[in-house]
């Protein structure tokens, strides 16, 4: 096979280092199979989350291979068989997956090309390949289809052939409808939710009333007709034959666990003080020294946030086999290696024995509860081999349990030379790590596992390195020419409250931080924030995007309204990814309310159009009801935001209109959308709070409490 | 348990269902009636997953004990339509892409169906104010909006 493959490209073009994931997994059968019905299965490891990358990744597949879009099939991410991409999130599966896929299919059509190529006789050149026929100048000369037997994706991509130059693309570039979303409006069972397997129980789970705390005594009493209770330790669970009588189960189960409680969380309404205090552990995320002139403008401030949940709509949910040492789990893990490596951990048994499938979940947003239920749900199907147990979690544990994203303080201290000219940046991050992601420690981050009766620590959660992306620290540094600065990360070693990733991590506050101060010293010089800005950015894809924002919502508007205010932003998220600036318009009375937002963005490439707006405007409604509403709440023992009614995130009535415009960069590579617009969004309901009121705002949510909290001296 | 047989119309079809104790409609058409449009949220009627149309009417069914639904008339995403003969709103939803994890769809696509039945003209302000008791989590609120006026002016076509 590889000499034919050898023909097709002939040596002549020099092998390009294979790009994304191919690297690491250059067996083209990893990634797509060829069926002779006529179709084409991909075998991507990212998953899909609501945020439509299959459809993307099947665009990009059909361009290359020249089939039509409707013979792609992709199948979801299982061990052992798919290839290990690690975890979906930090927007990098365009680049990862699809640009490895992109490859991967470019090498596929090449080597069955050189087959027909050298069973005709026609060459290469003058063979064209149409909805998988390769055509020659009398007619067809073979197909994908026909030759699918073959096994002629037994190869390791080379690097060899090139996928196909930006100007030649039908299929990527074009807004395709979501592969998945008619089955959703239809109702069609999709999501793990809807998983049935013959003599599935039903399961749930009952965590204790405090953080810290022990099982001490069961009281016996009755259950429902074949409803069972399931203990390991502190973990607590009942199975039975229907959900109607696993949460009558439950509901009993509750009332009937005696608890040994300790306080652990801090005080909620000293939160920022007990971040200034906790352990932590000090870095250096940016430093860069020069010779100053003297400072003729200084602005020092404080930033807080708070904790914040991923809450999503569906609660996270889990299905779980066992039989005899084997375990099989159906999960909405954005990572099913990782699970299955702290699975292993946790259960102390060997990964090779589990088997883990991806099913789609609610959206997540991040690390939600999608991991923890998994092992939960394989604690409870232990109890009865060779029964499915399906396990889903309640709202309030949804909301209370999952990992949130962690409160972190920002200071900053900036100035500005006689010229008017940024000299010196200094800023100091505490808070928590973003990732307590699960198959990257030594003990296992499920939450189950710190309750078992051998429990096993919960490690404290980590930030990433800057140069991939970062936690706490990503888009800490401003992108704006700065001749010094330094930039320093606290991470506590104690961790009162789980935390972890959440769509964004550390670019909500850093952004919203920098790009007050950006503000703040433009109004020290009575300068435009957007003239200050242009005249500090080198970086000519973030002068863009925000001279497309001031273009699309007229910056600056001359008439001003009572109570009304106008602010933009812009970052390049985590310095590596996609450009984006947006502009808000905010009514502020007895509470604030955005009215309006604009968007410009520039993700490169662009494989969805409509896929990438949908992303970028659902990041700006998510970033506006961070900003608005939303902060978890909790006493000395757990959560008690624990409901809709005291989590609010944003409704209907409240969505404020949004207009989004992508920049064109077709050759240029293509990033990911789906967090880009978050930092900005809030950064611009800031500055438009502070154009409306005369307030800048200091703490999140924007709440009337927290910007009284900021007009005091 | 004792087991309450409970009969009704579902999409148009009478159906019978044994109903467990304390067993909500929501878990009776998700259970023994095997549907998986109707999507558990919360458990507190506070997030709109759940909504069907009882008699018309759209209502959250995962606080609803099973029984309340007795002799009437149910109706399900399900019973709109599916992906070969679409309902018009499931046609609109798709065309604006109206949508991201779809998780909250079917519970909203419910209420919107109620709306067109008794406004079948809204104004963008009438559907927000249907729309209100539901959550979307991705942000697809505009795009879900802008469907629902677009099978609205469509059937007016």
């Amino acid at each position: 096979m590889n000499l034919a493959y050898s023909l097709a490209t002939g040596g002549a073009q020099a092998a390009h280092p294979l790009p994304g994931s191919l690297a690491v997994q250059p067996r083209l059968s990893r990634w797509l199979r060829i069926a002779p019905e006529g179709e084409v299965t991909l075998t991507p490891g990212k998953v899909e989350l609501g945020q439509g990358i299959l459809t993307a990744l099947a665009q990009i597949a059909a361009e290359e291979l020249d089939v039509v879009l409707e013979r792609i099939r992709l199948r979801p991410a299982a061990t052992p068989d798919s290839p290990n991409e690690g975890v979906t999130s930090g927007s990098l599966s365009v680049q990862e997956c699809g640009m490895a896929l992109r490859q991967a299919c470019a090498e596929a059509r090449a080597i069955f090309l050189s087959v027909v190529a050298q069973r005709s006789g026609v060459p290469v050149e003058a063979i064209r390949v149409e909805d998988g026929d390769f055509l020659g100048p009398e007619g067809k000369l073979g197909s994908y289809w026909e030759l699918a037997g073959q096994e002629l994706l037994e190869a390791d991509a080379t690097g060899r052939a090139a996928p196909k130059p930006a100007a030649a693309h039908r299929i990527v570039g074009r807004p395709v409808p979501r592969l998945d979303l008619m089955d959703k409006l239809a109702g069609a069972p999709r999501f793990i939710h809807d998983l049935r397997l013959p003599g599935m129980l039903h399961a749930r789970v009952i965590r204790p009333p405090a953080r810290r705390a022990r099982l001490m005594a069961l009281r016996e009493g009755a259950l429902p007709p074949g409803a069972r209770v399931v203990r390991d330790g502190s973990f607590l669970a009942v199975l039975a034959e229907s959900e109607t009588e696993a949460e009558a189960a439950a509901a009993r189960i509750v009332s009937r666990a005696e608890w040994q409680v300790e306080d652990s969380l801090p005080e909620m309404a000293a939160l920022p003080d007990w971040l200034a205090a906790a352990p932590a552990e000090e870095s250096m995320v940016a430093e860069r020294e020069a010779e100053l002139p003297p400072a003729a403008h200084q602005v020092s401030a404080r930033f807080f946030r708070p904790f914040l949940a991923h809450a999503s709509i569906g609660p996270s949910c889990a299905v779980a086999c066992w039989q005899e040492d084997a375990l099989e789990v159906w999960t909405h893990s954005q990572g099913v290696y990782n699970l299955r490596a702290d699975l292993a951990l946790a259960l102390r048994m060997p990964p090779e024995r589990i088997t883990v499938r991806h099913a789609e979940g609610a959206g997540c947003y991040g690390h939600n509860g999608a991991d923890d239920v998994a092992l939960d749900a394989a604690l409870a199907a232990r109890a009865c081999p060779g029964r499915p147990v399906r396990l889903r979690w309640s709202r309030a544990q949804e909301l209370a349990w999952s990992p949130h994203s962690p409160a972190t303080v920002v200071r900053i201290e900036a100035s500005l030379d006689a010229a008017g000219r940024l000299r010196h940046w200094r800023s100091e991050i505490t808070g928590n790590g973003h990732s307590s992601r699960p198959g990257r420690a030594q003990s296992p981050t499920l939450l189950a596992a710190q309750y078992l009766e051998a429990p096993l620590p919960h490690p404290v959660a980590v930030n990433a390195p800057a140069k991939a992306g970062g936690g706490a620290q990503r888009n800490a540094e401003p992108g704006y020419a700065i001749p010094a600065l330094h930039i320093t990360l606290r991470r506590l070693t104690e961790m009162p409250l789980r935390s972890s990733a959440l769509r964004g991590l550390g670019a909500l506050i850093n952004v919203w931080a920098n790009e007050s101060v950006m503000d703040e010293l433009a109004e020290r010089l009575g300068e435009d924030p957007l003239t200050f800005r242009l005249r500090h950015l080198e970086d000519a894809r973030t002068a863009a995007v925000l001279r497309e924002v001031a273009g699309m919502c007229g910056w600056r508007r001359g008439h001003k309204a009572e109570g009304v205010g106008h602010g933009l932003a812009a970052a390049r998220y985590k310095g590596s990814g996609a450009w984006c600036a947006v502009a808000a318009e905010v009514e502020a009375a007895e509470v604030v309310r955005v009215r309006r937002l604009w968007i410009a963005a520039d993700v490169g490439q662009v494989i969805n159009p409509d896929g990438v707006l949908n992303q970028v405007e659902g990041g700006a409604i998510q970033a506006t009801s961070i900003a608005l509403k939303e902060e978890v709440a909790f006493d000395r023992r757990t959560v008690t935001s624990d409901s809709w009614e005291r989590y609010p995130v944003l409704r209907f009535s409240e969505v404020p209109a949004v207009g989004a415009r992508l920049l064109s960069r077709p050759e240029e590579p293509p990033l990911g959308a789906g967090e880009c617009s978050m930092g900005p969004t809030i950064a611009a309901i800031a500055a438009a709070i502070h154009d409306a009121l005369g307030v800048r705002p200091r703490a999140l949510p924007f709440t009337p409490d927290n910007l009284a909290a900021a007009m005091e001296p | 348990m004792s087991r309450a047989r409970i009969g009704f119309i579902l999409n148009g079809q009478p159906v019978q269902v044994e109903a467990l104790p304390g067993m909500t409609l929501l878990e009776a058409l998700r259970g023994p009636l095997g549907l998986s449009g109707p999507r558990f949220g919360c458990g507190e009627e506070a997030c709109g997953a759940c909504h069907v149309r009882i008699d018309g009417d759209s209502h959250p069914c995962c606080a609803l004990p099973a029984e309340v639904a007795a002799g009437r008339s149910v109706q399900t995403v399900e019973g709109l339509g599916d992906a070969v003969h679409p309902h018009p709103l499931q046609r609109a939803f798709a065309a604006e892409q109206a949508g991201q994890c779809g998780y909250c769809l079917s519970g909203i696509l419910m209420s919107a169906a109620a709306l067109l039945e008794t406004n079948p003209a809204p104004d963008e302000a009438a559907v927000r104010a249907a729309l209100e008791p539901h959550l979307c989590r991705c942000g697809a609120q505009n795009r879900i909006i802008r469907a629902v006026l677009r099978a609205a002016e469509e059937r007016a076509a």
